[in-house]
């Protein structure tokens, strides 16, 4: 699929009003998030960490969108592992749909995704990282100084090298850019 | 003089303290140097560059390795808390240190027992602790970006990683979320917000917007926050007002940004190089009275 499309499809999938299929896991904490994810990920639920909507007041910035119909295995498997959601709301009205984490802003020369708060920015020819902005965490500069100036392939994956959320947001950046 | 207090980021770099000269794009301190990406060596390259045009001595670092795990944090800390009290600087600013509320009162005590009370600010690290500490109204400026903000905003969040809209920024609330930050004392005397707009507020609200000389590339380029930081710094050395220092500090790292003529590849170095032209300029339309008669 061409870059268009893609942003043609996602624009889409926006559009859509309700999916009573399915459900947001809602979390206090992001490293209760981050946990839940790695957990789901590894039993193989096809699930997604997105930003809550505006109409759920409570939890940190991110939720978990899951297929409703397996709730209480998720659940059981959440439970398990010590990394039990909040609450769960199914996505039955266009209020309580989940935000999309993702950005991205085409320079030309230039591609920059932002994931949250935190900025990727490579240079399309050479895949090259360029720049790295956003976040105050205590380990944002550490994260730039290993991976502005290398290539993409190359650079160490700020899963490896960062311990914060603001490493976890980069993270998804760099994910969503290797994808592409 | 002006103290700086914050990291750099490598793991093996020692704890050093002195004054700070830049040079060839590199801050040396103690007979060591740093190259200028972003973090603190970009604050302190840019008050170095704003000090210089102002006629100021060069700022005096305390500098510690770290990555982000706290432990080159932690040994500053207590450093800090042993040595600070004997100092006299009329300003001092902390960055990115890990937050640690307790190694953090423990270095406020040292601040109060200085002769001269110096002008404190917080960004990053250090004003998540502050925060955290509930010592706030202690302090002069606080440089948060708009997730920062809701951090301040939320009195019931024990840790920045519980708020929602630290990740998730909310540009729109911002009046609101400076009005709880206050309202909780959660804030410092004085906020500069960093964004596509960057707010000046205190306690009554938003005192002045400044968000001339937009460049769109200026959003990938990492390191400008803390450059901002690092003029009004140098600007408030020199005994100017807190608030009239961030409406000139924001104004001056805009224009430096536009007289770089960045692409998103634009490293911050390139911008500090243009802060003295930008200082210049501003100041002039300072002393001619259009740059309050532009806030209103």
């Amino acid at each position: 699929m061409s870059f268009l499309g893609f942003l043609k499809s996602k624009k889409k999938k926006h559009k859509t009003l309700a999916d009573p299929d399915r459900g947001i896991l809602v979390f206090e904490h992001t490293s209760e998030v981050i946990k839940a994810e790695s957990v789901l990920k590894k039993a193989g639920w096809k699930i997604r960490v997105m930003g809550p909507p505006p109409e759920i007041r409570s939890g940190c910035d991110l939720v978990i969108e899951i297929p409703l119909i397996e709730e209480l295995n998720i659940l059981r498997s959440l439970e398990e592992a010590g990394a039990s959601p909040l609450e769960i709301v199914p996505v039955s009205s266009p209020l309580l749909q989940p935000v999309d984490l993702f950005q991205n802003k085409d320079f030309g020369k230039y591609l920059m995704i932002r994931a949250a708060n935190m900025k990727l920015t490579i240079e399309k020819e050479t895949e090259t990282i360029v720049n790295i902005s956003g976040g105050g965490c205590p380990d944002v500069p550490y994260l730039a100084s290993k991976m502005v100036g290398m290539s993409l392939n190359e650079a160490p994956s700020p899963r490896e090298i960062g311990h914060t959320l603001c490493g976890y947001a980069l993270q998804l950046a760099y994910e969503e850019m290797r994808r592409r | 003089m002006i103290g700086v207090v914050g990291t750099v980021p490598d793991r093996d770099f020692p704890l050093v303290t002195g004054e700070a000269s830049l040079k060839d794009n590199s801050i040396y301190i103690q007979g060591r140097n740093i190259p200028v990406n972003r973090g603190t060596p970009a604050l302190l390259a840019a008050t170095i560059k704003t000090a210089q045009v102002l006629e100021q001595d060069a700022p005096f670092g305390y500098l510690v390795g770290d990555v982000g795990l706290g432990h080159g944090s932690r040994r500053l800390y207590e450093y800090l808390s042993g040595h600070l009290g004997k100092r006299d600087f009329n300003v001092i600013v902390f960055h990115y240190l890990q937050p640690d509320v307790d190694w953090h009162n423990r270095v406020l005590f040292a601040v109060e027992e200085m002769e001269r009370r110096p002008v404190l600010i917080a960004d990053a690290g250090f004003m998540y602790a502050a925060k955290m500490s509930g010592q706030s109204p202690k302090y002069d400026l606080f440089t948060p970006d708009i997730g920062e903000l809701a951090f301040l905003a939320d009195e019931e969040a024990p840790h920045p990683f519980y708020t929602r809209g630290f990740i998730l920024h909310e540009e729109n609330r911002a009046p609101e979320l400076i009005a709880r930050a206050y309202k909780h004392k959660n804030a410092a005397r004085c906020l500069l917000v960093k964004g596509k707009q960057d707010l000046v507020a205190n306690k009554q609200g938003i005192i002045a917007t400044v968000d001339i000389y937009v460049e769109e590339a200026m959003e990938a380029i990492g390191g400008t926050g803390d450059t901002l930081t690092g003029i009004v710094t140098a600007l408030i050395g020199t005994g100017m007002e807190v608030a009239k220092a961030a409406i000139i500090a924001a104004r001056v790292n805009r224009l430096a940004g536009s007289y770089a003529k960045p692409t998103p590849a634009t490293q911050v170095m390139d911008i500090i190089q243009h802060i003295p032209t930008a200082l210049a300029k501003i100041l002039s339309e300072n002393e001619k009275g259009e740059l309050w008669a532009k806030q209103s």
